[in-house]
Formats: structure tokens, sequence, C-alpha cells
């Protein structure tokens, strides 16, 4: 428990950390960058979001996901904003969310600026030899490649 | 102000429309990554226009009491309060058709957000940065298809003549402006779409020549959609889309 006249834009960040992405559980809402900003002014917290994709049926998890944890730890006076501007980029992935990624299976997005058509590396045996199956993968924010020495498919998370 | 809340509805409803035909592929894709990939296309759609339809509801609720809200703005306005794109109601008939329309309305989509972007409306311009993102990857993969169809065998190829042959008519009036479109091109709040009827054009016909297709003459375009004079199809997909709300008022699950 928070007691909530100590409650800092600290705690609050060290909370959503723990909020992990409900389609790819490795990784935090901290790690996918759709955090923008927590602002707290007189006692109430604000926390700022941004969608990943329009359409993204995540977000709305992830917003009660948000609630409940703050709601868990004695938060109460609290709201969260979606805002749209600026649009979000994976570039706010951090690094450590990327290698997590690679972890788990999924190879993680080029950088924006990159705009070779240089294939992602095969997350399973690291071949540079993949190809892409389809530009729409099993959610929103994918794509679908194959590795070419492993054979194996696999996702990776789409540069935007 | 209203103006602008009608235009707003106009960007929302053509996305809704294409989104409820498009979503009718689910399970009925012709392979299982394409199925995926209409699909996934679509959600970017509903996305936008939820976006769209949220942002005019707090236009419209502004001095207003009965709170308007993206769900009655979807669910409870009548044919002739639709703003869609008469495109955007033509039917899936087969896939090639489906591609031609999604081509023809990405590109269009590409085109426009690429400018409403700067929009001065912060909002408006901050959902056209967003949906641009998504847009881009729509017009590569409807292109590919396009090419694919249209330079593959001799069957794809006439249904791909077919669609366009279908679709062609319906896609003049996407440049030709309303009063809604001249009230906010004039506030600079929106792009003027018919100074990018040439981009449209030229794009089009590059791909068009990829896929050994050529562009229609000048034959005779429909228009009416955008002020709500629709093709007897739209009230099919209202009376499908809408029938849940009208029969149960407020049913949530």
């Amino acid at each position: 428990m928070v007691e909530e006249n100590i409650i800092t834009a600290n705690t609050i960040w060290q909370l959503l950390e723990q909020v992990p992405d409900p389609e790819i559980p490795v990784l935090s809402i901290l790690d996918l960058g759709i955090v923008r900003d927590v602002k707290i002014n007189e006692g109430l917290v604000e926390i700022i979001i941004t969608p990943t994709y329009s359409g993204c049926p995540a977000m709305d998890a992830i917003s009660m996901d948000i609630r409940l944890k703050l709601i868990e730890n004695g938060i109460k006076n609290f709201k969260i904003t979606s805002v749209l501007s600026p649009a979000w980029t994976t570039d706010w992935m951090t690094e450590e969310g990327k290698i997590k990624l690679n972890k788990y299976g999924i190879a993680p997005p080029k950088i924006s600026l990159d705009k070779s058509d240089t294939p992602p590396v095969c997350p399973q045996c690291k071949s540079a030899d993949t190809k892409l199956l389809s530009q729409f993968g099993s959610t929103a924010c994918k794509a679908l490649y194959q590795c070419n020495d492993c054979k194996e498919p696999f996702d990776y998370f789409k540069c935007q | 102000m209203t103006q602008l809340i009608n235009y707003i509805l106009h960007l929302a409803d053509s996305n809704l429309i294409l989104t409820q035909r498009n979503a009718a592929w689910c399970g009925h894709g012709p392979i299982l990554e394409q199925d995926i990939a209409i699909t996934n296309i679509t959600l970017d759609l509903i996305g936008q226009s939820r976006n769209l339809y949220q942002y005019a509801a707090t236009l419209i609720n502004e001095g207003n009491e009965n709170a308007v809200t993206e769900d009655s703005l979807a669910y409870l306005r009548t044919e002739r309060e639709f703003k869609n794109l008469l495109l955007t109601e033509q039917e899936n008939g087969d896939w090639a058709q489906t591609i031609v329309r999604q081509f023809f309305y990405s590109v269009y989509q590409y085109l426009l957000y690429q400018k409403l972007k700067e929009s001065k409306d912060e909002q408006l311009a901050g959902i056209a940065a967003k949906s641009l993102k998504e847009v881009t990857y729509h017009v590569t993969w409807s292109s590919e298809w396009l090419i694919r169809l249209g330079d593959g065998t001799a069957e794809s190829k006439e249904k791909i003549l077919n669609a366009i042959k279908q679709l062609w008519p319906y896609t003049g009036e996407m440049f030709v402006q309303t009063d809604y479109e001249l009230s906010v091109v004039a506030e600079g709040i929106a792009p003027d779409i018919s100074l990018l009827k040439n981009d449209w054009l030229n794009k089009v016909t590059g791909v068009f020549e990829e896929a050994t297709v050529s562009v229609p003459e000048n034959i005779f375009m429909h228009t009416g959609g955008k002020t709500g004079t629709h093709t007897e199809k739209l009230g099919y997909i209202l009376s499908d889309l809408q029938y849940l709300q009208r029969t149960y008022p407020n049913a949530t699950w």
C-alpha cells in the first residue's frame, strides 16, 4: 500500500513497470513505450498513454490493468488519459524491451530511420536469411516471417 | 462547427462502412495469412473511425445535454445521415473486387491523411498522423495483390478487369467537394481534396501498369454518398450493423 499523501511520480512509474502488455506478457507497458507521462497535481495522478495501433484491442485491457494495479496499491485518485499525438512509434520501445522480445521469439522492430529492405534476423537460429510471409501477423503490430535456414516461422514486431 | 462535424463524420463513416464490408471476410479469406491480413487492415480502419467518432461526439456534445457517443453515431443514425463514399459500400464480390476497392480507398486515404496531418485542428492532425502509419501498409499490401492478380493467370486478370470496371465509376466522388468540405478547406482545417485527384491517378496508373491493366477511359462517375444519397446497398449494411442496438436499445455485453 502506498500512502496517498506521499505518492510521487517515481512510485507510479515503479507500479507501471509491473503492468505487462496483455498480448506480449514479457514486455511491460514501459518497455513498449506507451506511457508518455505521469503527472501529479494536488493529489490527482494523471497517467498519459498513447495507443500503438488505432484499433489495438489491447488498449482497453491495458487501461484496465493500470487501473487495477493502482487500486491494488491504494491509489484511488487518478485518471488515465489517452493521447494520439505525437503518434506512437516503435522507436520508443526500450532497448531492454527489444532484447526481451527477441528472447521471447519475436524479432524486434528496426529503428524507423532504417529504410533498408534487410529482413529481420531469425530470433530462433539467428540467421539473417529470412523471408516475409505476410505483412499482417497474429496481431495488428506484427508481421509474419519465416527463416530460410531453420525453417521456423516467426513474428516480427513491425517498425512504425 | 456543424460543417467540421459533418466532415469528421464523413471520414469516420467511410472507414466504418468499409470495415463492415471487409469484416465479412473473416473466416472466409482465400488463405489463412490473407484472411488475417484483411481483418488486420479492418481492425486499423475501425480503430481510426472510433477516434474520429469520439472526436465528433465531443464536438456535438459541447453545449448539448443529450450525450452523443461514438456508439450512437455508429448505431443510431439513418442511411441518409451517413456520409461515406459510395465506393466503400460496394459489395465484396470476389477477392479481386475486395482488393481493388481496398486499393482505391487506401491510396485516397494515404494522400488525404498526408495533408490532413498538417491540419491546424490538432485532434484531426493527430488522428491523421497516427492513421497514416497504418494506411501505408494497406497501400503496399493492396498494390501487391493488384499486381499479382492483374499480372497473374488469365482468370485472375479477368477478375481484376471486372473489378476495375465495377468500381471505377465510384472513384470520382472522392475528389468532388461537398459544401462541408469547402467550408473546412476555407478554414484551413482540411486539404482541398480535388487537388489530390492527379496524385491519386498517378499512383493508381503506376500500379495498374505493373499489373498490366489499363485505366478506364472517361466514364460516368456516381456521386451522392458524401451527402447522404446512397446506393441501395447501404440500407442492407446498416440493417445488419445496427440490428442489435435497434432491436435491443442500449444492449451491452
